[in-house]
């Protein structure tokens, strides 16, 4: 066995399959046209890697390497598959031709194609549920295993659905390119949500108590970076990677000893995740130079303002309330109404932030029900404050939530605040 | 090239359009028609009757059993189809848009043919 000039540790590979992972599916995704062929051609060739480069060292350019191995699986399956007749004729035309188009791994031609792969994965054809599966498989490159683990489903399951997609998207032909300059922006606002849906999927499931659970936060945090990378001109992007940044340094500060839910309130700042925190702040004020407010940026705004605050006594809430304000002007939701009522129950106090929670269309929402109860404690209605942390706790579904309303239901009970 | 059925549905027993709002429907239809047909799209479409115009035909062993009504029981029935051919599902998608704007808000089903035809 020779010594290899690059040593080929498990951690360097997985480093080159990170990296080139996405780029090997985009790039025979465009040659093939087929995104089962170039998932299959993309995995074997990682798995020809993973076996051969432990005893050659890892080439110098390994994303080429991979290319080309999984390009000739691709066109060993066709050739399998020669019953289909098209198929035969598609292998035979880029054997003999050599029909590979502009194949610089490096190039910006790759960029787009992985954008194109993004853009399928996302397209409003697909199920919201097969979008974050396709996307976490193919522009992740995470096993259909560890996807089905993270949210809960049989691996079978999750199979199935991926095999569906794309079969619909070969059977329709959903196409394969960037959409439209027109439809851009709805199809940038859904491959966006398709990584913030994969984020809060992850995120609650990993709340759970099991903690093998692989992190499907860390992949959407990946996959909001990637975009980033690829679509530098789109502040959206670069809030919603904000956000979950945000999102994912309080974590270690959500969960108590006893493993019970903590409140942004009483959370001990010192274990928020000081570097995640500086990258995101960074790119909040990136985003304001943009000056092309979205709903992803603000949400990232507030949570900038949460962070910047050293105590909770310390919150600027006339900014967070300025932001909501902003959220409600380009899309209300109740839901956005709600959380803007706490931010008017500091600024302006708990009178005027009941009336404006009063009029929502929130029955069934549990944060609904305990938010009023606090402005009911906070101004002395100790009877509704009880009867809607009583609603709250039947409403959610969440043990962890219910847990901290039972709490908060017995201080009422027992001391009430102001007595 | 790909073909694709659109199918425009409507719930059963919701109110008819008025013969006002049938005319402007008409009319949008017309047009958009006109413009699948000068690029080269149109393949087939109409207008189809009520459900309960339909008959049935079914055979079990060999012998053919014919039967009044519609094969489905819904509680949406298929207006009318066309049936486009062109490049891909989002060009597909652009007609049943307009097909929907055209019929006050109709849901458009579009799904591809299996692709038999000889090159």
């Amino acid at each position: 066995m020779s010594q290899s000039l690059v040593s080929a540790d498990h951690s360097a590979i997985d480093r080159v399959f990170r990296e080139e992972w996405s780029r090997v599916v985009a790039v025979m995704a465009r040659a093939f046209r087929d995104l089962d062929l170039a998932e299959d051609a993309a995995q074997q060739a990682f798995v020809e890697a993973a076996t051969s480069w432990p005893r050659t060292g890892i080439p110098e350019s390994p994303g080429a390497w991979i290319t080309a191995v999984a390009r000739r699986r691709a066109i060993d399956r066709i050739r399998r598959e020669s019953v289909r007749g098209d198929k035969q004729h598609q292998a035979a035309t880029i054997s003999k031709t050599g029909g590979w188009p502009d194949f610089d791994l490096g190039g910006e031609s790759v960029n787009d194609d992985v954008l194109r792969l993004v853009f399928t994965c996302c397209h409003p054809a697909l199920a919201a549920p097969a979008q974050v599966a396709l996307t976490l498989r193919l522009v992740a490159g995470v096993e259909t295993a560890a996807i089905a683990r993270a949210f809960l489903v049989p691996e079978a399951t999750m199979t199935q659905r991926l095999v569906r997609a794309k079969r619909k998207i070969r059977a329709a032909k959903v196409p394969f390119r960037m959409p439209e300059d027109t439809q851009l922006p709805d199809r940038l606002a859904a491959a966006l949500a398709v990584i913030f849906l994969a984020y809060n999927e992850g995120y609650i499931a990993t709340s759970g108590d099991e903690l093998d659970r692989p992190d499907m936060c860390a992949e959407a945090v990946d996959l909001a970076r990637l975009i980033v990378k690829l679509m530098p001109d789109e502040p959206e992007a670069r809030g919603l990677l904000a956000l979950m940044l945000f999102t994912t340094a309080r974590r270690p500060a959500r969960v108590g000893e006893d493993g019970s839910l903590v409140l942004l309130a009483d959370q001990d700042r010192s274990r928020w995740d000081v570097l995640l925190i500086t990258e995101g702040q960074e790119l909040v004020r990136k985003c304001l130079r943009q000056d092309r407010p979205g709903q992803y940026q603000l949400h990232a705004a507030i949570n900038a303002v949460h962070t910047d605050a050293a105590t909770f006594a310390d919150t600027d809430w006339r900014q967070i309330l300025a932001l909501y304000d902003q959220l409600v002007k380009i899309g209300p939701t109740p839901v956005i109404e709600l959380n803007r009522a706490v931010a008017v129950a500091e600024v302006h106090g708990p009178e005027v932030a009941i009336d404006a929670v009063e009029h929502l269309d929130l029955n069934g929402y549990y944060l609904w029900h305990s938010v009023r109860a606090d402005l009911f404690r906070r101004v002395g209605r100790f009877a509704e404050a009880e009867r809607g942390y009583q609603r709250a706790i039947e409403t959610t579904e969440n043990a962890a939530e219910r847990q901290v309303l039972r709490r908060q239901l017995a201080q009422l009970q027992t001391n009430p605040p102001g007595l | 090239m790909t073909r694709y059925l659109m199918s425009m549905g409507y719930p059963e027993g919701s109110t008819p359009p008025s013969s006002d709002e049938l005319e402007s429907i008409m009319a949008d239809i017309t047009e958009i028609r006109r413009q699948l047909q000068a690029e080269g799209s149109w393949v087939f479409g109409g207008g189809l009757h009520h459900p309960s115009t339909a008959t049935v035909v079914r055979s079990k062993d060999g012998t053919a059993v014919t039967t009044d009504g519609p094969f489905i029981d819904s509680k949406e029935v298929i207006g009318g189809v066309t049936i486009i051919d062109v490049a891909d599902l989002d060009a597909a998608l652009v007609w049943a848009e307009r097909t929907s704007l055209a019929t006050l808000g109709l849901p458009v089903e579009v799904r591809p043919f299996v692709d038999d035809r000889l090159e």
